[in-house]
């Protein structure tokens, strides 16, 4: 895909109008555009399997020993006349967080936007390694089948939670699920090899291939973003693929690296979980962050406040995301200068966030804003961030930590930084971007109730679990009514469920609504949120190749109201005297 | 203020300076990057589970045969050299010693697996498998994996080489055997550390 220029004349020579078949144009794609909707529509279907499960588990929690409805069509293993079994229940809590984490949100953040936004916005025609990119795609689709298989085997799919602590997933007879357990292991490890021969691509095109005038601080927020967090993808996934097959050794052909009856230690397995865990915490935050900074300066239409500071506080969290892992272990056994430490360089994380928190702030501050449906979803991002990120402050600090660790309180916080933060952030931006990828508008009253009801629902559902965790109830539980003190909860618990109904039936209407738009949603224009960055100034959807002729850019990503146009906002690739000469003669003495 | 824009025109047109470094070439360094934290995680949980070990660990040639090792150890060096040698001949244009150089590194570095092989079988043979303590676990898992990188180099460099008797690679594009003789280098390296942890101390 090089771009040949012409000497000379320094006008590049594209090559764009070629047949392409119809299987290498959508199946075996290399065009960065086709790979990042297919990974939107496969992370759609696992967040879709997500919710399902998600759903299970509420049932169980509000009426436990209920039948569910239409259980009866679950096999005996799993629910013996509709009534869910407590093996079933684990594999439940076990892959819902397995598919949200790593087959929903990480590749709606990386996969889809990583591929689809990096060449428009930095004025590319396409990755560096096409081929490579759709070779990560394509290990990412057996990968989640492999996943999605292991309910059917015998034993059931992986129950050891998400964690997969060990020795609980390191023998088979201690959870009782061999094959799932085994299957779990190898689709993560094959996941992560896609996820690192992306960050490859997704680096290298960054560094190598920005259009002319495209500097290091002329990248949207949303590359630097996806940049930093294809270098943490990068540097987190080898250790977790390393700790996945020891423990796949453990598991298959006898080596003890995780079962301290045998000299190994369980510990281990802990520390390397994390090391990759808490990078991967930020893995799945970071892009979201970047593309609400980009929504609320166009909602705001003003520039980002503070671009550098957001730029810093984005490479801030990166690093010090690889040295506070030990905080979710301060219950594993620590020594406490060490467990000290890590509470120390936790909380200094509330630093560069709330460098952001308070950036996104100023940036609406005297804005003229738009309350388009990405915008209510990106300052519903903030909202819910802000709450997310402050009973995270609790976790950080031990004392609290070892009243509130593995309880509902951490499953709320969980929520609040991955659902009311990292997807609200998604819902964002693929109303944002929608138009650009299928060239038509999603419903502006459609998309306001899906975020409505998103946004109410979302805090039933999630915000009484605070209080759930602080009165005792604990994570994976399968029955809460065993414990005397937690069975008073029990109307609580039949809200949040209520809440988590209403959740998913709104999930199924936006569904809908994104799939009715797809078909026979209003034409788009090229622009239509008047937006500064390059991908808005080619054609909706872009042609192959991207551009007519490559972009020159002169100046940051977010000159909206600039003070010399009559225009609020001002292209990346466009220059204020081109655009309104009459502005250009008192601006040139400056 | 035509002219004026023309001037500005003409200097932005250049693509914005990268690392001045061609794409394949960063790919491969951003890639190896992955792979040493790769390593890092196996080698952290070998120094952990040795350092934490309730019982004492076998003392440097007790178990593993360390002459034969340290031969092959030399081999997979010399390897390094021809693939310098290789990456040399080409950007002087010399055909015949790219082809006989990535030739000589691939048997090379197929001999050197061949060599692990029987050691890995003298050693079953004798009762040192990875269920028997972790000291076999780790050692079959380290050298296990980096025998698999090898393999791979191994199959890199005989595409290479078929690509250079077919006369693919030319004095002034060889982009291929640069990239592949970074990994090459970099397994090599990867092999002087653990040889030197797992068999020297």
């Amino acid at each position: 895909m090089a771009t040949i220029v012409a000497e000379g004349t320094g006008t590049p020579v594209l090559e764009l109008e070629h047949e392409i078949p119809f299987i290498r144009k959508y199946v075996f794609s290399t065009d960065h555009k086709t790979i990042g909707i297919q990974f939107l529509f496969m992370s759609l279907f696992f967040l879709l399997v997500g919710a399902v499960l998600s759903v299970l588990i509420r049932y169980q929690l509000a009426w436990p020993g209920k039948a569910i409805p239409l259980g009866s069509a679950l096999p005996e293993t799993m629910a013996p006349d509709g009534i869910m079994l407590p093996e079933f229940y684990n594999s439940l809590v076990t892959m819902h967080g397995t598919f949200m984490v790593f087959f929903a949100i990480m590749p709606l953040l990386v996969g889809v936007y990583a591929n689809y936004l990096i060449p428009l916005q930095i004025g590319a025609q396409d990755m560096a390694f096409p081929r490579l990119n759709m070779a990560s795609f394509w290990i990412s689709v057996p990968a989640g089948l492999l996943m999605l298989a292991s309910f059917a085997v015998e034993g059931g799919a992986a129950g050891a939670g998400w964690t997969s602590y060990a020795p609980l997933s390191a023998r088979p007879d201690l959870s009782g699920v061999s094959l799932g357990q085994q299957m779990w292991i190898i689709s993560l490890v094959v996941l992560g090899l896609g996820s690192i021969l992306g960050a490859v691509n997704y680096i290298t095109t960054v560094i190598n291939m920005r259009a002319p005038g495209m500097t290091w601080f002329r990248l949207p927020l949303s590359i630097w973003a996806l940049f930093i967090t294809a270098i943490l993808v990068l540097l987190a996934m080898p250790v977790l693929s390393a700790a996945m097959i020891m423990l796949l050794f453990d598991q298959t052909i006898g080596t003890n690296f995780f079962l301290a009856s045998e000299g190994g230690q369980p510990l281990l397995w802990q520390h390397l979980f994390w090391f990759f865990g808490h990078p991967e915490v930020y893995i799945l935050i970071l892009p979201a962050m970047g593309f609400v900074s980009e929504i609320i300066a166009n909602g705001s239409r003003k520039p980002i406040f503070g671009y550098h500071s957001m730029v810093f506080a984005i490479i801030a969290i990166a690093l010090l995301g690889f040295i506070v892992w030990g905080h979710h272990m301060f219950q594993s056994g620590m020594n406490p200068t060490l467990a000290m430490s890590f509470m120390i360089s936790t909380m200094v994380i509330a630093v560069p966030s709330a460098i952001k928190v308070f950036n996104w702030m100023g940036t609406l501050w005297e804005g003229s804003i738009r309350f388009h449906v990405p915008m209510l979803f990106a300052v519903g991002f903030v909202m819910m961030f802000v709450i997310g990120g402050l009973s995270g402050i609790f976790m950080a600090a031990t004392p609290v930590d070892i009243y509130i660790h593995d309880t509902y309180f951490i499953v709320a916080h969980i929520h609040y930084v991955l659902f009311g933060g990292s997807l609200f952030a998604i819902f964002g931006a693929i109303y944002y971007w929608f138009p650009k990828m299928f060239g038509r508008m999603i419903n502006a009253t459609a998309g306001k109730i899906h975020f409505a009801l998103t946004f109410v629902f979302f805090n039933v559902t999630f915000f009484p679990m605070h209080g759930l965790g602080m009165g005792g109830m604990m994570r994976r539980i399968y029955d809460p009514q065993q414990y005397e003190h937690i069975a008073g909860m029990q109307d609580t618990n039949v809200l949040v469920t209520l809440g988590a109904l209403g959740l998913f039936a709104t999930g199924l209407f936006f569904l809908v609504v994104f799939f009715y738009s797809l078909f026979w949603g209003k034409k788009a224009q090229a622009n239509p949120w008047n937006a500064t960055t390059l991908e808005w100034q080619t054609p909706s959807p872009p042609m192959h190749g991207n551009w007519s002729e490559i972009p020159v850019v002169y100046h940051g990503p977010y000159e909206y109201s600039h003070p010399e146009m009559e225009r609020d906002w001002l292209a990346q690739n466009e220059r204020p005297d081109v655009v309104s000469p009459v502005a250009h003669s008192t601006a040139d003495g400056s | 203020m035509t002219s004026h824009a023309a001037t500005v025109e003409s200097v932005l047109r250049r693509p914005e300076p990268g690392l001045g470094v061609y794409d394949k070439k960063v790919g491969m360094w951003v890639f190896l990057c992955s792979e040493v934290m790769f390593f890092a995680g196996l080698i952290g949980s070998y120094v952990i589970l040795r350092f934490g070990a309730s019982t004492s660990w076998p003392m440097p040639g007790e178990v593993l045969n360390v002459p034969i090792t340290a031969a092959n150890t030399f081999l997979l060096i010399c390897s390094s050299v021809t693939m310098v040698k290789a990456f040399a001949a080409i950007e002087q244009g010399n055909q015949r010693g790219l082809r006989g150089f990535l030739l000589a590194t691939a048997l090379i570095g197929a001999l050197f697996v061949t060599v692990q092989i029987f050691e890995y079988r003298e050693l079953i043979h004798h009762g040192f498998t990875p269920a028997s303590g972790l000291y076999g676990a780790s050692f079959f898992t380290m050298t296990g994996f980096h025998g698999f990188h090898v393999t791979v180099g191994v199959i890199c460099l005989l595409w290479a080489t078929q690509k250079a008797f077919r006369g693919g690679y030319t004095q002034e594009d060889h982009e291929g055997v640069e990239v592949i003789g970074l990994y090459w280098h970099f397994v090599d390296l990867v092999w002087i550390i653990l040889f030197t942890i797992v068999y020297l101390i």
